[in-house]
């Protein structure tokens, strides 16, 4: 099928079997997926700079739904969200800006492909390295109380946990008190954590949830419930922002994204159920394949300059 | 307990076909009835366009999670 914005001809099906996935994704680990979204519309073809506002567009509609969803069920600390809001658009603002300049130099596609297979690298080794510190702590018993509770537990615990408090005893006014998420924490951090995951999703696309919700989590110490509905609803504000932002710059196909989303919707259904049989650091481990799976499809179309 | 499992994924397979029907049908009305216009509009009112962008997918996602919601209720109380 024709797709008159972008100039691609992809198969519907391909689009609707994409958004599946990606939905069983973001419902099973609260991330938009574009790690896998930007590397598969690039292998059908579409320019770098579509694949990312196309992206952006589709998590519009992916985290709305699921947003709703978790502030039924209290996940959502608005305070922090809204902070987060401001930083994260300044972000995804400087990240647009930059994918521009580089459309101009005429270098996108090479760059951008650069910069995601060392952020998805990135993002897996460590994660990797995290969760299999935190279970084999859990097997020598010092969690042994918090672990009984399997996934139902509210505490959750990370080998990374000494890091984030000593980012929790900076004292840098103004100091900003979160009772939702029960932490205490300088605004500057949060500006940060948010500026540097709002870049990220304006040059990889996507909401940049496989940075934003383990910096939430290991930077700002942030319970990971609370973290997963914070950042949907967060993402809510800065994607439409994104999604507004690179339109206006001719970067999104609005007719790619309503076909890809009618596939995630029923996907996220299928993740969301699935969350009930794993626990916290075995989701985290489970995470670890999938940004490896978009640098090796980012890999393979740098290198064979190939598509489907 | 497998009874049950049964009837949950046999609601959930039908789920799926009408849903699949459903999203055929919509492809057509969106494709063919608007693929035009949007182009259209990206072409020559980028700000109108991105405006339009964003209702569009809030929109579908608003009717598309009630579809599915409904359609889950509708058969889940059909086999209980």
């Amino acid at each position: 099928m024709f797709f008159p914005i972008s100039n691609t001809h992809i198969n519907p099906i391909y689009l609707v079997v994409v958004g599946f996935v990606i939905g069983i994704l973001g419902g099973f680990f609260g991330v938009g997926g574009s790690f896998i979204a930007g590397p598969a519309l690039r292998l059908m073809g579409v320019d770098w700079n579509y694949a990312v506002g196309t992206d952006l567009a589709h998590i519009v509609g992916k985290s709305i739904v699921a947003a709703r969803h978790h502030r039924t069920l209290g996940n959502v600390d608005f305070k922090l969200g809204l902070y987060m809001a401001l930083g994260t658009i300044a972000g995804a603002e400087g990240g647009a800006q930059s994918i521009q300049a580089l459309k101009r130099a005429g270098n996108v596609n090479t760059v951008v492909s650069f910069v995601a297979i060392v952020v998805y690298f990135s993002i897996a080794v460590f994660m990797l390295w995290e969760s299999q510190k935190t279970l084999r702590s859990d097997k020598k018993g010092s969690w042994k109380q918090s672990a009984a509770k399997g996934a139902q537990s509210k505490e959750d615990h990370s080998a990374f946990h000494p890091v984030t408090q000593s980012i929790q005893r900076l004292k840098i006014w103004p100091m900003i008190e979160l009772p939702t998420s029960g932490v205490r924490i300088s605004l500057w951090t949060i500006l940060l954590v948010a500026l540097v995951g709002g870049f990220f999703s304006g040059f990889l696309g996507g909401g940049a949830g496989y940075i934003r919700m383990p910096s939430m989590v290991y930077v700002l110490g942030i319970p990971t419930h609370l973290a997963v509905g914070t950042d949907l609803f967060e993402i809510v504000i800065s994607a439409s922002y994104g999604t507004f932002t690179h339109a206006v710059k001719g970067n999104v196909d609005i007719l790619i994204a309503l076909v890809m989303h009618t596939g995630a919707v029923i996907g996220a259904q299928i993740g969301v159920v699935a969350t009930q049989y794993f626990a916290g650091p075995k989701i985290r481990l489970a995470f670890v394949p999938l940004p490896l799976i978009g640098a090796a499809i980012v890999i393979y179309t740098l290198v064979t300059g190939h598509k489907l | 307990m497998k009874k049950g499992a049964a009837k949950s994924l046999r609601a959930f397979a039908i789920e799926l076909a009408i849903y699949a029907i459903l999203v055929i049908c919509y492809f057509f009305l969106v494709l063919h009835l608007l693929g035009e216009w949007l182009y259209h509009l990206e072409a020559h009112h980028r700000y109108v366009y991105a405006t339009v962008a964003l209702l569009l997918i809030a929109g579908q996602a608003i009717a598309l999670d009630a579809v599915t919601t409904l359609l889950f209720r509708f058969l889940r109380g059909r086999w209980r």
